[in-house]
């Protein structure tokens, strides 16, 4: 099935709402597009609508979450983790139980062009001491990330997707907190994925492995902790590390497994993502072709890494 | 050369045409913001053409006046604009929203500096043309800023910090239009986070502010004109307009916000402004 994991996250915290009448839900004029409305609907007394007022919303949330309730708040990543002094006093210092719900990451989101992208949300989270990062590769991770954050306090970021992405996962997935999720094992090589681009680096890894290079996936569905245990563990085991997200290299995925291995175990890796460049307007398909984000770029980007 | 305004109904018809190529981009593109470039395009295209007197030779003249479109997504009216002006070619309009294009689904000021901002996330033009406002006083020029904005735009906190400093700095060279089309995306703006009365915290805030109907052509040139006044006071316009303004299937607070026509009501879309293009015509001849 290919589902959007923004969908993904509606449908579960407004399962969720049956049940936990902490939940509330807040939204900021999007709540069509990030799926809060499905909340909305069936709970309208815990949902508020903050109109076009990101800031506000977040702070309005912290004021929640130190009264006990369980805030998610809802934007495009962007809008939200934008307001990078808000969410870093009022919600981080705070330690306030707020979960941010970005949707729209990164340049899959296609023709709204750059401005409505997040190619810099996961650098700016992770850079707070105490924040929560959760990237869900498919719908199953998505929603048992959703039902993690509602169950564990804390301030939490949650990464979406705007355009439908493929299961990588089957019904016997169990999500683990803070544990790299082993997808294909490998020896010549680990490719780190997160988000929207495990099944594409998947599809990579399968023809690589057809052409005889052992390379081992493994999806970082949280980002901040990360497993660096696992990743310093990988690392020794294979030699060479790939990274791949849906994300400026610098600050996101690549460089968080850069800075765990630069100090454990220096190793020679390769960053595949968007390369420090501003995103542009165009098919969420061409978008991901010219930033090599496609299988063929992933697959080409890391035969050029592992034969150099 | 000496400026020589248009007359009213010259712009309207001139505005109707521009509806058109607004529906034909957004078809191509197959993605924007209809809605919110309906209700906006007879409010810019007195702007440009009266009170910014655009042309396609100074569009990028040191001295020219600033217009800055605040609410971005409303783009597709300034690219019929320029389009209209000779500041780019009309076939390039087919090319919103690709790959490469200059035409990105929010203005980009580095590919394209005729829009003289990079927008599209909202609530930060109003700052920038106030900033351009203020460096128009420190050199003394004569330039004067314009800026677009959106009532549900109107709910960011950055515009209020705006509303509260301009006048400090007595900008009487900045013009707000609000493109007070009563709707958003998640619906009324009555409802999502209602921003009336308007005219009173604006008046409160120490602007000049003047209330129009944002599709009466006439009652737009009068109030620009108003706006060339200097007082010592920011200028403010409530435009009341209609979201989907021309095409009567658009005419609705958030339904056609952000969803393109398809090829039949493309084809709908054009016959009925095909309608308000001969009757302005008509008028004129
Ligand atoms: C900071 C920010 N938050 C949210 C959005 C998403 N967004 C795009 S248009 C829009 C509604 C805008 O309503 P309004 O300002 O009234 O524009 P109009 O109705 O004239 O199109 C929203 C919420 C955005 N572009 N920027």
């Amino acid at each position: 099935m290919k589902i959007a994991t923004r969908v993904s996250f509606g449908e579960e915290i407004a399962a969720l709402g049956a049940t936990d009448n902490d939940i509330v839900v807040l939204d900021a004029d999007l709540s069509k597009s990030t799926q809060s409305q499905i909340f909305a609907k069936r709970f309208p007394d815990r949902f508020f609508e903050m109109g076009i007022q990101e800031q506000n919303m977040i702070g309005a949330a912290a004021g929640m979450a130190l009264m006990g309730r369980k805030p998610f708040i809802c934007s495009f990543s962007t809008f939200v983790t934008g307001r990078f002094d808000t969410i870093r006093m009022s919600v981080a210092y705070s330690a306030a139980n707020v979960t941010i719900v970005g949707t729209h990451c990164g340049v899959g989101i296609g023709e709204d062009g750059y401005s409505q992208m997040a190619l810099e949300d996961v650098a700016l989270m992770r850079t707070l001491p105490n924040m929560h990062i959760i990237q869900p590769a498919d719908d199953r991770e998505a929603r048992a990330a959703v039902r993690y954050l509602a169950a564990n306090p804390n301030p939490s970021f949650l990464r979406l997707t705007r355009q439908a992405v493929e299961d990588v996962h089957d019904d016997s997935y169990e999500f683990r907190f803070g544990k790299a999720d082993v997808l294909l094992e490998g020896k010549d090589a680990v490719l780190f994925c997160s988000g929207p681009v495990v099944a594409n680096t998947l599809h990579a890894a399968e023809q690589l492995r057809a052409e005889g290079h052992d390379v081992r996936v493994v999806n970082i569905h949280t980002i901040k902790p990360l497993d660096a245990e696992y990743i310093v563990r990988a690392a020794k085991e294979t030699g060479r590390v790939v990274t791949v997200e849906d994300h400026n290299i610098i600050g996101g995925l690549g460089a968080a497994v850069a800075e765990v291995l630069s100090e454990a175990a220096p190793t020679l890796m390769k960053r595949i993502g968007v390369r420090d460049e501003y995103g542009e307007s165009g098919s969420p398909e061409a978008l991901y072709t010219r930033h090599r984000l496609d299988t063929a770029g992933i697959y080409e980007q890391v035969r050029e890494f592992l034969i150099a | 050369m000496p400026h020589s305004p248009k007359d009213p109904r010259t712009l309207q018809l001139l505005a109707h045409e521009m509806r058109a190529d607004i529906i034909r981009m957004l078809h191509e593109a197959g993605s924007g913001h209809p809605g919110g470039s309906l209700s906006a395009i007879d409010l810019l295209t007195v702007l440009f053409y009266n009170h910014l007197e655009r042309t396609a030779d100074n569009a990028l003249a040191k001295d020219r006046h600033r217009f800055i479109l605040s609410k971005g997504h409303g783009v597709p009216a300034v690219y019929a604009l320029f389009a209209k002006l000779g500041i780019i070619e009309p076939a390039e309009l087919m090319t919103l929203r690709k790959l490469g294009s200059r035409l990105q689904g929010h203005p980009y000021n580095v590919m394209l500096p005729e829009v003289e901002a990079s927008t599209g996330s909202l609530g930060q033009g109003l700052s920038i043309a106030q900033g351009m406002a203020m460096a128009a006083k420190i050199e003394h020029t004569d330039i004067r800023v314009y800026a677009l904005l959106g009532d549900g735009e109107f709910q960011e906190g950055q515009i209020w910090e705006s509303l509260l400093s301009a006048p400090k700095f007595g900008l009487d060279n900045l013009t707000v239009i609000l493109d007070f089309n009563k709707g958003q995306i998640d619906g009324p703006t009555s409802e999502v986070m209602n921003i009336e009365p308007v005219v009173d915290k604006v008046q409160s805030f120490n602007w000049e502010v003047q209330r129009i109907d944002g599709h009466d052509i006439a009652a737009i040139d009068k109030a620009l004109t108003n706006t060339h006044a200097r007082n010592g006071k920011p200028h403010f316009i409530v435009a009341d307009t209609m979201k989907g303004k021309g095409v009567s299937f658009m005419e609705h607070p958030n339904e056609w916000h952000g969803k393109t026509p398809n090829a039949e009501e493309t084809a709908r879309a054009l016959a009925e402004i095909d309608i308000l293009i001969h009757q302005a015509a008509s008028v004129l001849s």
